[in-house]
């Protein structure tokens, strides 16, 4: 069990992929916040962020993506959330989250 | 009195210390047989619990602890998290709680005080004491849905 957060960013012409792998909570969250956020500034990117690995998530992390994607309003860019397990997906949708921020889980992450 | 086992641990107020209380919670939840679903719940909430008076509590303090109290029970399992280092308007906090509306703009998004919300949503009972310091109580029971079918087996073979 890794209590700890990986951020890998690859950069491509017009958008991103955030991978991560960890949990997300209040002791990783600026991490993840400071690694997005830049993201989110570019005009028209697409940020698209892999949550395939990560294993736990709480409302610290809910407050990252939706200051991501508050940035990309004010920057035109592109905020997308990818392959998230099931118990994080839960979170977006009990918060009701997940009508706001785009959220692809047609392939569902694994444990 | 009601039997049961009592676990307390201190950790500093900080929040490299969540993800300690989070192993905690689960290995006591999965000792007490709680389901996979629920040990995450309870993961969450109190993390949730943990990370509001790591960050409430000791905002012009540097040193600070927060009280981690497992009460182990037959049927369920109580959480108590104290700071002792201060208290936040619960008025100002209960405002902030409640789930995204559709037709909030992006703009007036919060990004935080979600935690109460998710705390009341994961758990079966939360109670907030705010006089000395902040206290949140939280009870989740264990496996609700099998105790009457327990009843019934008993009563058949008597």
């Amino acid at each position: 069990m890794n209590i700890n957060l990986e951020v890998e960013v690859v950069n491509q012409e017009s958008s991103a992929l955030v991978s991560l792998t960890g949990e997300i909570d209040a002791y990783t969250a600026p991490k993840l916040k400071d690694a997005l956020l830049p993201l989110t500034k570019r005009e028209g990117y697409l940020v698209e962020v892999n949550l395939d690995k990560v294993t736990y998530m709480d409302s610290t992390g809910l407050g990252v993506f939706v200051g991501a994607l508050k940035s990309t309003k004010e920057h035109n860019s592109q905020l997308k959330l990818v392959q998230l397990q099931d118990r994080v997906l839960r979170l977006f949708e009990i918060t009701g989250l997940d009508s706001i921020i785009t959220i692809d889980s047609t392939v569902r992450g694994g444990n | 009195m009601e039997d049961f086992d009592f676990i307390e641990i201190k950790v500093p107020a900080k929040a490299e210390y969540v993800g300690v209380v989070r192993l905690t919670t689960s290995g006591i939840a999965n000792r007490m047989g709680f389901s996979y679903e629920e040990i995450e719940d309870l993961k969450v909430a109190i993390s949730e619990a943990m990370t509001n008076a790591a960050t409430h509590a000791y905002d012009d303090k540097e040193e600070g602890e927060v009280t981690v109290g497992f009460g182990l029970y037959e049927d369920r399992l109580e959480v108590m998290v104290a700071d002792h280092g201060g208290s936040f308007d619960l008025s100002v906090v209960k405002q902030d709680i409640g789930p995204y509306q559709q037709h909030e703009s992006v703009e007036n998004l919060r990004e935080g005080g979600f935690g109460l919300f998710l705390i009341d949503a994961l758990m079966d009972k939360v109670e907030i004491k705010n006089d000395y310091g902040v206290i949140v109580l939280m009870t989740k029971y264990l496996h609700e849905n099998e105790v009457g079918l327990d009843d019934d087996q008993i009563s058949t073979t008597q």
